[in-house]
């Protein structure tokens, strides 16, 4: 269709062309629509199904299509022209915008707390910095932690919810059964992460591809189900409650007299501890970004990208190929580990349901989206995936145009698939697809999308 | 100057070997040795198992059987060499130098320790890297040392910053020698095709071998890159005093620089010797290009003898 329409330079026989193209896209939306939307089954007051027929849902997805289809057609050439305009140059230039960009972001979520507290007051500010800022520095630094593996070595982890759940499961452990403090269990929970990234490795070292991605996804189930099953340490579904929420070195956020407010002479207020772990994550955070760019300059960090890049090269090159997929299993499951803590330690109450596989789903897909091995892309997909689904939360304004039943956050997962649509239509390399070069002789070239391999497995 | 006879023995000696894949007996009982500071040769038509050769030389196959003796600096003597190879070890110390058992040992660890380096048939580069990081990634089981196994190198230590300039250091040295200095900070990936090989000849140079195995390097390239390359093969055997084994199909090449050929057909050696001798072998001729008629019977009579 689109043919036609280049060979017609006409404008009605453009329009004509598109207008064709939009209602073949309309018919195969109602095609789909019909037996996806048109009927619904209902339960009334008797329990009794009910067949309500939406009809109108059915046309309004049509109409939708079409129009949607059409504007695209008539406004792609226009869209087409100013973005080959706009291509920027890789070059050093380009480097130092995403430096500033970085340090700018990274000032910006020193100083979110306070700008918050400014723009919401005390009461509204607790739950933009938990719900958004804590929760999106989780994901950002599980993200991080993930490119090491997937992103640097190219080993596609589909159970890193596994080191997660280990580092969390590690921590409540620790904490109820030998009584540690938070910040003993911390490195504790990373070192235990770590083993259990070795002990994963050792198995999943000869696989490649699709297998390897299997084989890592039903480790993560495994971990998942021990947690269910193995009741008598893990409380099964029920989980483990009553884990105590750090202090700010030995000093608790409470009211007591004994207290970080009293100690400090400030009035007190639950808004403490939340700022306080909002600075601990976003330590963590930073800590694993800052090893992660040092690694990369070293040689198990270039290891770990010509491995992803040839791994027959590696090994002719006397390069001992386990050793450095076991070290990148093991600092990415490390990273997990330390998240996982953070988790534990922040919720106070840990199950099984906290690690399903939709986790690592979302973790995977916010490297992917970021663009596998950049630290800047990885942050940003955080924000916007974990930032954008919270964000409906907020939509209530929504329901005065659909309705009261209309609740946004159902639609997340819709509008998930839809943003990786997107994106992979648009960037099918991730958000920052370019690869920074570790080491360079005269000026620091980024390397094409196209040339850097995505790895094996 | 044949196998054998050059200072401190040959460098590789090939005995007996025999890579079997299920049935089909990709090499056959085959022995030839490589000469210390020169340029050997191994041709063949095509399917004559010289890449296997290389496979089972460089650690990438376990040969069904048969025995791979590398040696540094020196040939061990028949006594320390037996000793090595009844005791199970991968290598000795041996007099004047150390010897290896290349059959026993992982692809990673003849690179490493036996100093084996090697290039591709099908080029492989590092192609998303840049230049000059393939040649620094070659280097990296000393950084990998000098980083303190990354511990020292994560805390910025100088010994390291130190080891890195010497790396780069030798990476310039080699880009200067392939004339690639001025894409040194590009992609490998877009390099052309005359360059990446030449690029991936340096970086096996920089992993410092002692032993260099070329899969056809000339593959490829146009007469004016071929001559560059025979240049930088001889120029590199003259400095370092390296050992080049050398599987290629350009027979100019072959004539030109070898030292020393050895004839693969159907995983049998049938010819071995210096060019000249071999060029005009008629078992190396009736392999490559067939036979007349009436010779068949004589040709398979001398084959099979």
């Amino acid at each position: 269709m689109a043919l036609v329409a280049a060979e017609r330079p006409g404008v009605a026989g453009r329009l004509v062309a598109a207008l064709k193209d939009a209602a073949l896209a309309a018919l195969l939306a109602l095609g789909l629509a019909v037996p996806i939307l048109a009927l619904r089954i209902d339960q009334d007051i008797n329990n009794q199904p009910v067949l309500r027929a939406r009809w109108d849902d059915v046309a309004l997805a049509v109409a939708l299509v079409f129009a949607a289809r059409l504007a695209w057609l008539l406004l792609r050439p226009a869209l087409a022209g100013s973005a080959a305009k706009a291509r920027p140059a890789s070059t050093g230039a380009g480097h130092l915008a995403a430096r500033a960009f970085a340090l700018a972001g990274a000032v910006g979520l020193v100083l979110y707390p306070l700008i918050m507290l400014a723009l919401v007051g005390k009461s509204g500010a607790i739950k933009w910095i938990d719900n958004f800022g804590i929760q999106i520095l989780i994901y950002v630094m599980l993200g991080w932690g993930l490119n090491i593996v997937v992103g640097l070595a190219g080993l596609l982890d589909l159970g890193y919810v596994a080191f997660y759940a280990v580092g969390a499961y590690s921590t409540a452990l620790l904490v109820h059964n030998l009584g540690f403090g938070f910040w003993l269990c911390l490195p504790l929970a990373g070192i235990f992460a770590a083993l259990w990234g070795i002990l994963l490795g050792f198995p999943v070292l000869r696989l490649r591809g699709d297998y390897l991605a299997i084989v890592t996804l039903a480790f993560g189930e495994i971990i998942r189900l021990v947690l269910i099953n193995w009741v008598p340490v893990t409380n099964g579904y029920a989980g483990i409650s009553g884990i105590p929420k750090p202090t700010f070195f030995g000093l608790p956020f409470n009211a007591s007299d004994e207290g970080f407010a009293a100690t400090f002479g400030i009035e007190f207020t639950p808004l403490h501890r939340t700022i306080f772990l909002f600075y601990t994550i976003l330590a963590l955070a930073f800590l694993t970004n800052w090893v992660t760019l040092r690694l990369r300059r070293l040689p198990i960090g270039r290891a770990w990208e010509a491995l992803r890049e040839d791994e027959i090269a590696c090994r002719s090159l006397g390069i001992n190929t386990t050793s450095t997929k076991l070290t990148a299993f093991a600092i990415g499951a490390g990273f997990g580990g330390f998240a996982g803590s953070f988790f534990a330690a922040r919720q106070g109450f840990i199950s099984p349901e906290s690690f399903t596989f939709m986790e690592s789903a979302v973790v995977v897909a916010i490297v992917v989206l970021g663009g596998m091995g950049s630290q800047l892309g990885v942050a940003i997909a955080a924000i916007v995936m974990i930032g954008g689904t919270e964000i409906l939360r907020e939509l209530d304004w929504l329901k005065q145009v659909f309705g009261p039943d209309f609740e946004p956050t159902q639609y997340r997962m819709l509008l998930f698939g839809l943003a990786m649509v997107v994106v992979m239509i648009w960037k099918p390399r991730g958000l920052i697809s370019t690869r920074q070069p570790s080491i360079f002789l005269r000026e620091r070239r980024a390397v094409r999308a196209d040339l850097v391999k995505e790895g094996h497995g | 100057m044949s196998a054998g006879v050059s200072i401190g023995g040959p460098i590789l000696a090939v005995e007996h070997l025999t890579m079997r894949f299920g049935g089909l007996i990709a090499i056959d009982d085959l022995s030839f040795t490589a000469a210390r500071g020169e340029i050997t040769a191994l041709i063949g038509p095509n399917g004559a198992g010289k890449t296997t050769v290389f496979n089972c030389v460089t650690g990438f196959y376990k040969p069904s059987s048969g025995r791979l003796v590398l040696c540094h600096d020196a040939s061990p003597t028949a006594e320390e060499l037996d000793t090595l190879t009844q005791s199970g070890r991968r290598w000795a110390a041996a007099t004047g130098g150390a010897v290896f058992l290349l059959e026993r040992m992982p692809d990673h660890e003849v690179a490493a320790r036996a100093k084996v380096a090697r290039t591709f048939q099908n080029i492989r580069l590092f192609s998303g890297m840049t230049v000059l990081e393939n040649l620094i990634v070659a280097q990296h089981n000393p950084l990998m040392a000098a980083s303190g196994w990354t511990v020292l190198g994560l805390l910025g230590a100088p010994a390291y910053r130190a080891a890195e300039r010497a790396a780069i250091e030798r990476a310039r040295f080699w880009l200067d020698r392939i004339g690639l200095t001025d894409r040194a900070d590009d992609a490998a990936g877009g390099l052309p095709y005359g360059d990446q090989r030449r690029l991936e000849i340096a970086r096996a140079m920089c992993t410092e071998p002692q032993l260099l195995c070329l899969d056809e390097p000339a593959a490829g390239l146009n007469p004016r890159e071929t001559a560059g390359l025979t240049e930088l093969l001889l120029a590199i055997r003259q400095a370092h005093g390296l050992s080049i084994l050398l599987i290629e199909h350009d027979m100019s090449v072959v004539m030109e620089i070898s030292d020393h050929v050895a004839v693969l057909d159907y995983g049998q050696k049938i010819a071995d010797g210096p060019p000249d001798a071999v060029r005009n072998d008629p078992k190396v001729v009736a392999a490559y290009l067939g036979v007349e008629d009436e010779e068949v019977e004589q040709v398979e009579a001398e084959i099979a003898r």
